[in-house]
C-alpha cells in the first residue's frame, strides 16, 4: 500500500486506482483532464456557430440546432470547462502552497469530482436523447419552461449534479485553508493563488445556493406542474432572472479571481521580484468579492426595474473597476524594473493584461444604464464577456498550465510549441472578438441564427470566423505540445524555473503522495525564496520525520454519483412513463445506501511508516 | 518545586475562567427564557400589533446574538473568520431579500 507504488502496474490496476483515489493531486489532474475534454467540445460548438455566421443567410445548420449550439457552448464552457480546470488547479496546487498533505476532506473531494463529471456527461447525453437544451445558457423563463422535449431537463439535472459537486469543493477548500496551513504560514504569508482560491470558495459557498434554488423551482415547473415562473398561473418569470444572476454574477468572479491568482504567481517568478503591493492585492480580491454580490441586476437593466434600482446597480458595477484597477497596476509595477524572462507562461500573462483591460473598459461602458439600452443583447455584449472570460480566464488557465505542468506531470512543456500556440490563439482571439464590438454597435443582435446581406455586417463576421479558426489552430498546437511533451519531454527537477518562490517548488515534481515528508517551517512571504536567499537548498523542517497518516481510497463516491445519475434520468422521464419512477427510487436507493455504508463503516486510513520514509530519497 | 506552583497557579486560573464562563452561560440562558416569556406575554395580553411585532423581532435578534456569541463561542478568540463568513452570508441573504421585496412587482 505504501511506498511500492512506483512499480509497474497493469491497466486495470491503474484504472481502479484513479476510480477510487482520494489524493488531491490525482483528483486535480482528473479535473483538468475532464475540463479539457469539455473545453474541446465547447470549442467545436463555437466553431459551428462561427461557420454558420461566416456569411449572410447561411444555412450550415438549422435555426433550432443553432439555438442548441449557443446554449451548449455557453453552458459547457462556463460550468464544465473553465470552472473544473480552475478547481483542478486549486486541488492540485493550493494544498502544496500552504504546506498541507491533502485537503481537509479527501472523500468529499472525490465525490465532488465525480458529481461534476457525471453532471457534464448528463448534459451532453442530451445530444443523443432527443435534442440539447435550447433556451440559452441563462435559461430565462418563460422560454425555458416552454421549451419542448427534454433538452432543458437535462440542463437542469446536469447543472444540479455538478453544482452540488462544486459546492462541496468550495467548502473543502475553505476548511483546508483555515485549518491546514503549515507552521508559520499565517494568512498574510499565503501566496496569492491560495488567497484567490479562498475568496472564490467563499463566493461558491454563497452564490451556488441561489442557482440550486432557481434550478429546483424550474425543475418543479417543468416536471411536476408547479407555476413559479408561469405568469398565466400567477407566477413571475423575473424571479428566475434574479435568482440566476444572484448566482451568475458572483460566478464570473469565481472564474476570474483564481485566474488573477495564477497571474499573481507567474509574474513575480519571471520578473524575479516579489509581488508589488501584496496587501493591496489581498484587499482588492476581497473588495471584488464583496461588490460582486451587489451588482447582479446590471444583467437586467432592460427588464424595467425602475431608474432607482438601475442607478444603484450601475454605481456598484462601476465601483468594481477600482479594485480591478489596483490589481492591473500592481502587476505592471511588479514587472517594472524586474529581470524579465519571456516564456510561454509569461506570454499568456503579458497578453492577458491589455486584453483584460479592454474587457474591463467595455464592462464599465455596459454598466452605464442609459447606454446599456443600446448595447443590450447585441454583439457588443458578446465581445465584452469574451474579452474578460477568454482574455482573462482562458489565458489564465493556459498560463497556469505552462507554469505548473512540471509540478502536475513532472515534465516541462515544449517552449517553441507553447509560443506558436500563444501567437495563433492571441491573434485569433483579437480577430474574433474585437470586430464584434463594432458589429454590436452597428446593431447586430446576439443569439440570431442568420444576418441579412448588405447591412454592413458581412466583412466583420467573416473576419470573426477566420479568427475563431486561428484560435482553433492555437488550441490544436497546444494539444500536440501536450502529447509531444508526454512522450518525449525530459523529467523536470523540483524547481524547473529556478526562481520558484512558493512552497510547491520545494518538493519533487510531481510530488510524493504525502507531499511533504516533514511539514516545512514558513518564515515569511515567498518562503522557498527566503530559504534560497539564505543559501539553503531545502525548506527548514518544522518537525522530525514521523509516521504519516493517509486516507484510504474509496469507490463509494463513484457509486453514490452513479446513483444520483440514474435518479436524474428517473426524474426526467417519469413525466412520460411512470415506470421511470423505478429508476428514480432505485438510483436514490443506491446513493443513500452508499451514504449509509460510508457512515456505518469506520475507515481509519493507514500510516506510511517512519522507516519507509527514511529510505526515500528527496 | 517552582514548576508545581506555576502548574497549580495555572489550574486555579483555568478554574476561575471556567467559573466565569459558566456564570455567563447561566445568565444568557436565563435571559433567553425571560425574553421568550416576554414575547409570549406580549401576544397573550393583546397589545397593539405595531408594538408587538418590532418587540418580538428585536428580542429574536438579541437571542440569535446570544446563541452565536455565548453558546456557540463566537466571542472567543480564533472565531474571527467564522464571524466574517456568517456576517457575509447574512449580508448576501439580506440584499437578496431586500431586492425581492422592493423591485419585483407582482
Amino acid at each position: 500500500m505504501s511506498i511500492a507504488s512506483t512499480q509497474q502496474k497493469g491497466f486495470w490496476a491503474i484504472l481502479w486506482d484513479y476510480l477510487t483515489t482520494v489524493d488531491h493531486k490525482k483528483l486535480g489532474n482528473m479535473y483538468i483532464a475532464a475540463g479539457a475534454f469539455f473545453f474541446v467540445l465547447g470549442g467545436i460548438e463555437a466553431l459551428v456557430i462561427r461557420i454558420q455566421l461566416a456569411k449572410p443567410e447561411n444555412d450550415f445548420i438549422s435555426a433550432g440546432l443553432y439555438n442548441e449550439m449557443i446554449t451548449m457552448h455557453g453552458t459547457t464552457m462556463i460550468f464544465f470547462a473553465a470552472m473544473p480546470i480552475l478547481i483542478g488547479f486549486m486541488n492540485a496546487i493550493m494544498p502544496l502552497q500552504i504546506g498541507a498533505r491533502d485537503v481537509a476532506f479527501p472523500f468529499l473531494n472525490s465525490l465532488g469530482f465525480w458529481l461534476f463529471l457525471f453532471g457534464g456527461i448528463m448534459l451532453n447525453l442530451s445530444w443523443f436523447l432527443g435534442g440539447a437544451p435550447d433556451a440559452g445558457w441563462t435559461a430565462y423563463a418563460p422560454l425555458s419552461i416552454q421549451s419542448p422535449g427534454h433538452g432543458m431537463d437535462f440542463y437542469i439535472l446536469g447543472l444540479q449534479l455538478s453544482g452540488a459537486g462544486t459546492l462541496m469543493g468550495g467548502i473543502n477548500f475553505l476548511v483546508t485553508i483555515v485549518t491546514m496551513r503549515a507552521p508559520g504560514m499565517t494568512y498574510m504569508r499565503m501566496p496569492l493563488f491560495t488567497w484567490t482560491t479562498f475568496v472564490a470558495s467563499i463566493l461558491i459557498l454563497f452564490a451556488f445556493p441561489a442557482l440550486t434554488v432557481g434550478l429546483f423551482l424550474l425543475m418543479f415547473d417543468r416536471l411536476f406542474g408547479s407555476a413559479f415562473f408561469d405568469v398565466a398561473l400567477g407566477g413571475n418569470s423575473v424571479i428566475w432572472q434574479h435568482l440566476f444572476w444572484i448566482f451568475g454574477h458572483p460566478e464570473v468572479y469565481i472564474l476570474i479571481l483564481p485566474a488573477f491568482g495564477i497571474f499573481s504567481e507567474i509574474i513575480p517568478v519571471f520578473s524575479r521580484k516579489r509581488l508589488f503591493g501584496y496587501t493591496s492585492m489581498v484587499f482588492a480580491t476581497f473588495l471584488i468579492a464583496f461588490l460582486g454580490f451587489m451588482v447582479w441586476a446590471h444583467h437586467m437593466f432592460a427588464v424595467g426595474l425602475g431608474p432607482t434600482a438601475n442607478a444603484i446597480f450601475a454605481v456598484g458595477t462601476m465601483a468594481i473597476a477600482v479594485p480591478t484597477g489596483i490589481k492591473i497596476f500592481n502587476w505592471l509595477a511588479t514587472l517594472w524594473g524586474g529581470s524579465i524572462t519571456i516564456n510561454s507562461a509569461m506570454l499568456w500573462s503579458l497578453g492577458f493584461i491589455p486584453s483584460f483591460t479592454i474587457g474591463g473598459m467595455t464592462g464599465v461602458m455596459l454598466g452605464a444604464t442609459t447606454a446599456d439600452y443600446q448595447y443590450h443583447d447585441t454583439y457588443f455584449v458578446i465581445a465584452h464577456f469574451h474579452y474578460v472570460i477568454v482574455g482573462g480566464v482562458v489565458f489564465g488557465i493556459l498560463a497556469g498550465l505552462h507554469y505548473w505542468w512540471p509540478k502536475l506531470f513532472g515534465k516541462v512543456l515544449n517552449e517553441a510549441m507553447g509560443k506558436i500556440a500563444f501567437w495563433f490563439f492571441f491573434i485569433g482571439f483579437h480577430l474574433t472578438f474585437f470586430i464584434q464590438h463594432f458589429l454590436g454597435l452597428m446593431g447586430m443582435p446576439r443569439r440570431y441564427w442568420v444576418f441579412l446581406e448588405g447591412q454592413g455586417l458581412d466583412t466583420g463576421n467573416m473576419i470573426s470566423t477566420v479568427g475563431a479558426f486561428l484560435m482553433g489552430i492555437g488550441s490544436l498546437v497546444f494539444i500536440i505540445n501536450v502529447v509531444y511533451t508526454t512522450v518525449k519531454g525530459e523529467k523536470a527537477g523540483n524547481d524547473p524555473w529556478g526562481d520558484g518562490r512558493s512552497l510547491e517548488w520545494s518538493i519533487s515534481s510531481p510530488p510524493k503522495e504525502y507531499n511533504f515528508k516533514q511539514l516545512p517551517l514558513v518564515r515569511g512571504l515567498d518562503p522557498y525564496w527566503i530559504e534560497k536567499m539564505e543559501g539553503n537548498k531545502k525548506m527548514t523542517p518544522a518537525q522530525p520525520v514521523n509516521d504519516i497518516h493517509m486516507p484510504n481510497g474509496s469507490i463509494l463516491p463513484l457509486i453514490m454519483t452513479i446513483g444520483f445519475f440514474i435518479a436524474s434520468f428517473g426524474f426526467i422521464y417519469q413525466v412520460d412513463n411512470n415506470l421511470w419512477l423505478i429508476a428514480l427510487f432505485g438510483g436514490m436507493a443506491i446513493a443513500l445506501g452508499s451514504m449509509l455504508a460510508r457512515s456505518l463503516v469506520d475507515d481509519y486510513g493507514y500510516h506510511i511508516h517512519k522507516e519507509d520514509l527514511e529510505k526515500e530519497v528527496d | 518545586m517552582t514548576e508545581n506552583t506555576s502548574m497549580s497557579k495555572l489550574n486555579s486560573y483555568q478554574n476561575h475562567k471556567s467559573k466565569e464562563e459558566m456564570k455567563h452561560q447561566v445568565i444568557t440562558f436565563a435571559l433567553m427564557i425571560i425574553f421568550t416569556l416576554i414575547a409570549f406575554y406580549a401576544v397573550a395580553v393583546d397589545m397593539d400589533k405595531i408594538f408587538v411585532i418590532p418587540l418580538i423581532l428585536i428580542l429574536a435578534i438579541v437571542q440569535v446574538g446570544f446563541q452565536f456569541y455565548y453558546f456557540m463561542h463566537m466571542k472567543d478568540k480564533g472565531h474571527e473568520l467564522v464571524a466574517l463568513l456568517i456576517f457575509g452570508g447574512i449580508w448576501v441573504a439580506a440584499v437578496a431579500i431586500l431586492t425581492f421585496t422592493t423591485i419585483i412587482w407582482w
